[in-house]
């Protein structure tokens, strides 16, 4: 089949951007998105343009690398799938699609459909553990977990970090990746004695990295190709309110959220710089 | 040159209790003032840069996705074995050790196995303690599967997604110690040499994939988790952005490469369907536990799969091999599964496929259990594939998966060059020729979290090592080298791109050096390779330029490396003259078509070292001992 691709085509952040449309001829319905854009690649070496740019790795919808929006939804049309697993046949044969970045405030854009996401790092970084050092376990079996416990944690655990929730939401809010690791961690008795100290840390982080605040609109789970539950955030609303009680002594500090990358010999940001 | 492996004298069970209690101990006021490079954040590399920076050292990590939560570990499906011995049905460390060496074909260090096997039970308390989901039985105790060929059930999981969990777990603490300022961590950052000054392991040079810059990185020790080769083949499991660059950097600076030629090909894949394919997919090989694996009978068999009667089904691996049936290792089911196609009995459009089938199983147990079991797997299949594997079977074929081969390390995960340690599927240690399932993720955290951060502290301890500075004309001399590489390969703007290459050379290395070989097929492959990469110097091209985020250039410095790789791994393969778990050489097989291994001749590791691109390597062989298990034919009749 044959398709036409309107891409996002911008070379660096401080640059601007603007669609570029292409045309694919030999598109096979049985090829995913980004083996589509792998074929269009090949023609725009072999003519001496500038190939698009998108991230990918493992290419089966578990590394979170992938994703970008076609035609305004992210990772295109069909639920519970990252662009490397959706494939061709799912598009018509001389239809139009528009491929975008992310588009955020706490996602600046690298280049054409790759944005920097290590804004989630520092999410996690803030808090996102159980804090045990190598060595200080107990034996797996000395805590039980319920069967239904272990089974939501993973339901939690399941986010890949993609960014296809900020990206879907209008606030470009990061409830749901946040809150699907606070659910995780604070579902298993593991994870209960940081519960308070964990939220505080990773919500304060969230809005310090400028994602907007949640409204409840929902559109985020309408995109998540892990299929992450609202109730994530709710989760992350409860701890988060409760643990400003309990824990109102305690001084919360933020990393820094730098979105350079040049270091030159040394990584010149102090992430602890923050406040 | 003559390899010291360092292993401990006296009982196995005590040797690692020994070396630990023989290792010197940097003070720990003293591990601040000591910098530690980790390159990879895979398992291996995320939870030794984690427990390095808890231990107080001062480290820096490195990997070239935009987040160390991306590393290819995440991809691992199936589990994550243990000798816990909570099913009580005779597991032990004695047992583990035992099938990882027999499984391995009697080509792996007795000594670093037995260790693997010890370790395997702290992991599991380690990841649970992290928050890992695993499965858990109703009364709120581990639950465990058996995987791949064992006869006990050690098998930990976290449904299909057990990689990911325990990446996300060792993640999580590398991100801990990020906040407590012990690691910085350098994503977007690729490794483009090692620096070595008089002799020990000093640092790196790296890309900064983003702006383009060159920099180098100094430090006291540099542990390398970069993970496996097995793109050198184009296709296969890996993700794409999997590569070798790191250790064969190294290579090129003295560390020596292990057994290159020993590469897993996992029989369970969804099989190729055009030219435009990127990547192959693995279906966990947990599903031989429930699923039958058959062919036609008759050649030419074109009837859909349910109308085949039975008797005119050929479940082949049952049949030849009575007591493991489906569940015979890795190796024996692709090289029989590439045996019947070859005979003409694949199906499928290409012919390269066997059906693996679940209607008994769904009869016997009911579709929910197979769901519960299998629901994500049938749900990645039926979308890569548009079949509904609960109605129609499965087609799979054999793909490239894991390489056995790396650098060669000691017992202490110290390469040839001081300082340099390698963990993970980089280096060659713990599988021998072929590895059994479930045991590549517990010896990444093995290494990781439980050995490396005691054997570098050892080094430390025992190495005065002299300040060096950015002046140095080592530094300076690897930085220029970096430089050049770049340079030459944006100035050659030829007329075929990097992938071109990248696909060509894969189906060299796959057609000759793959499931199974010949002396002269390798010698033809060593041909072909040298032609292909002379074109690839003179051919390619790399458009844009350097000073910014390139993924074709990134590309092109990796396929250079997997050129190198692959003729060393045919002159590895050829030298081997013997067939032995993944590397099945032809004129070496049993009458009834099984490996024949020579132990006589070839009970060692072939460990090479380079000399300049175009003259041959060095080989230095390492011998091995078997005192515990003794070398017998390995049989799954
Ligand atoms: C699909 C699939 C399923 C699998 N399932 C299982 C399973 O069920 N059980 C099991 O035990 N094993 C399994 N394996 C094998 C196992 O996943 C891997 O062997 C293991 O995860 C490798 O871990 P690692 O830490 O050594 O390397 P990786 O996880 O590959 O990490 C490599 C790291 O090095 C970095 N890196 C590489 N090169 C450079 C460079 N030049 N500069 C900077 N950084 C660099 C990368 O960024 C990455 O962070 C599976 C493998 C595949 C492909
Ligand atoms: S919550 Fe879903 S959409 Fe958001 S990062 Fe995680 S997997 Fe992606
Ligand atoms: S490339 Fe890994 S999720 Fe898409």
């Amino acid at each position: 089949m044959r398709l036409t691709l309107k891409i996002w085509r911008q070379q660096t952040r401080s640059a601007s951007g603007k669609f570029v449309t292409y045309s694919v001829d030999n598109v096979n319905s049985d090829m995913s998105m980004l083996e589509c854009l792998d074929v269009l690649n090949e023609q725009l070496i072999e003519n001496g343009d500038d190939p698009v740019a998108f991230e990918h790795d493992c290419r089966e919808g578990i590394c979170g690398s992938c994703g970008f929006m076609i035609n305004g939804i992210a990772h295109g049309p069909l639920p519970a799938t990252t662009v490397c697993q959706l494939t061709m046949r799912h598009f018509r044969d001389g239809q139009e699609l528009v491929l975008e970045p992310w588009r955020a405030k706490a996602f600046p854009l690298i280049k054409d459909l790759v944005v920097d996401r290590r804004s989630f790092d520092r999410i996690i970084a803030a808090g996102g553990y159980i804090s045990v050092s190598t060595g200080s376990a107990p034996d797996g079996n000395a805590i039980l977990v319920p069967k239904e416990s272990a089974d939501r944690a993973m339901d939690a655990a399941a986010c890949i970090g993609c960014g296809a929730c900020v990206a879907a939401c209008p606030n470009a809010s990061a409830a749901l990746f946040t809150g699907a690791k606070i659910a995780h961690l604070g579902i298993l008795p593991q994870g209960k004695p940081e519960r308070d100290i964990r939220a505080i840390r990773m919500v304060t982080q969230m809005n310090a990295e400028g994602f907007g605040g949640c409204t409840n609109i929902g559109e985020c789970i309408g995109v998540c190709p892990k299929e992450i539950p609202l109730e994530v955030i709710a989760a992350m609303n409860r701890d988060y309110f409760r643990g400003s009680w309990r824990e109102r002594d305690n001084v919360v500090t933020t990393l820094r959220p730098f979105t350079e990358w040049s270091t030159g010999s040394k990584l010149k940001v102090d992430p602890h710089s923050g406040n | 040159m003559q390899l010291d492996a360092r292993i401990p004298s006296g009982p196995i069970e005590a040797a690692w209790d020994k070396a630990r209690f023989n290792m010197k101990l940097v003070n720990p006021a003293n591990k601040r003032k000591h910098s530690i490079i980790v390159v990879g954040s895979g398992l291996a590399g995320a939870s030794a840069a984690a427990t390095l920076g808890e231990l107080g050292y001062r480290v820096s990590c490195f990997c070239f996705q935009d987040s160390p939560r991306r590393a290819h570990s995440i991809a691992a499906q199936g589990g994550i074995n243990a000798a816990k011995n909570y099913q009580n049905d005779g597991d032990s460390i004695y047992r583990l050790f035992y099938d990882t060496v027999k499984g391995g074909d009697f080509r792996s260090r007795e000594a670093n196995v037995y260790r693997l096997a010890q370790i395997s039970v702290n992991i599991i308390d380690q990841c649970v303690a992290q928050g890992v989901p695993f499965a858990r039985e109703y009364g709120g105790t581990l639950t465990n599967r058996s995987f791949g060929g064992a006869q006990v059930s050690r098998t930990f999981y976290a449904r299909g997604q057990t990689g990911q969990q325990l990446l996300l777990g060792a993640y999580q603490a590398l991100e801990r110690q990020v906040q407590a300022g012990t690691v910085t961590m350098y994503p977007r950052t690729e490794m483009l040499d090692l620096i070595v000054i008089d002799d020990h392991a000093r640092g790196i040079v790296t890309r900064n994939l983003v702006t383009g810059e060159i920099d180098t990185h100094l430090a006291d020790a540099v542990i390398l988790g970069t993970g496996g080769y097995g793109n050198v083949y184009y296709l296969s499991t890996n993700a794409k952005g999997s590569n070798v660059t790191a250790i064969w950097r190294a290579h090129k600076k003295g560390a020596l490469f292990a057994n290159p030629c020993f590469t897993q090909i996992h029989p369970t894949c969804i099989p190729v369907s055009g030219d435009y394919q990127s990547k192959l997919t693995l279906m966990s090989e947990s599903l031989r536990n429930d699923g039958r694996i058959w062919v036609p009978r008759k050649k030419g068999d074109k009837r859909a799969p349910d109308e085949i009667p039975e008797e005119d089904r050929d479940y082949y691996l049952e049949r030849r091999y009575p007591s493991f049936g489906n569940l015979v290792p890795r190796d024996v089911a692709s090289r029989n599964a590439k045996y019947v196609c070859d005979e003409g009995r694949g199906v499928g459009e290409t012919g390269l496929g066997v059906y693996l089938d679940f209607a008994d199983a769904i009869q016997r147990l009911g579709r929910k259990a197979i769901e519960d079991r299998y629901g994500n797997l049938f749900e990645m299949y039926q979308r890569i594939t548009d079949e509904d594997p609960y109605k129609v079977p499965m087609r799979i074929y054999p793909a490239i998966h894991y390489t056995m081969g790396g650098l060669w390390v000691d017992y202490y995960l110290m390469s040839t060059i001081p300082g340099l340690f390698v963990v993970g599927e980089a280096n060659f240690s713990d599988h021998g020729a072929n590895r059994l399932g479930a045991s590549a993720l517990m010896q990444g955290l093995s290494d990781g979290y439980f050995i490396v951060p005691y054997t570098v502290g050892d080094y430390l301890a025992t190495n005065k090592l002299e300040r060096v500075d950015e002046s140095h004309f080592e530094i300076r001399n690897a930085v220029a080298c970096v430089e050049q590489t770049v340079q030459k390969l944006l100035s050659i703007k030829g007329r075929r791109t990097v992938d071109s290459f990248h696909r060509e050379l894969g189906k060299i290395v796959w057609e000759y050096c793959g499931m199974s070989r010949t002396a002269q097929g390798l010698e033809n492959a060593i041909q072909q390779i040298r032609q292909l990469r002379d074109e690839y110097w003179q051919n390619v091209n790399v458009p844009g330029s350097g000073e910014d985020f390139n993924q074709s250039l990134e590309k092109a410095g990796r396929v250079a490396d997997f050129f190198e790789l692959a003729e060393l791994m045919c002159i590895d393969a050829l030298e081997r003259n013997e067939s032995c778990g993944g590397h099945f050489r032809e004129e070496y097989q049993t009458a009834e078509g099984e490996a024949q291994r020579d132990d006589d001749n070839y009970s060692y590791v072939a460990a090479w070292g380079y000399r300049g691109y175009g003259n041959p390597p060095d080989l230095v062989k390492e011998p091995l001992d078997f005192e515990y298990v003794h070398p017998a034919q390995r049989s799954y009749k």
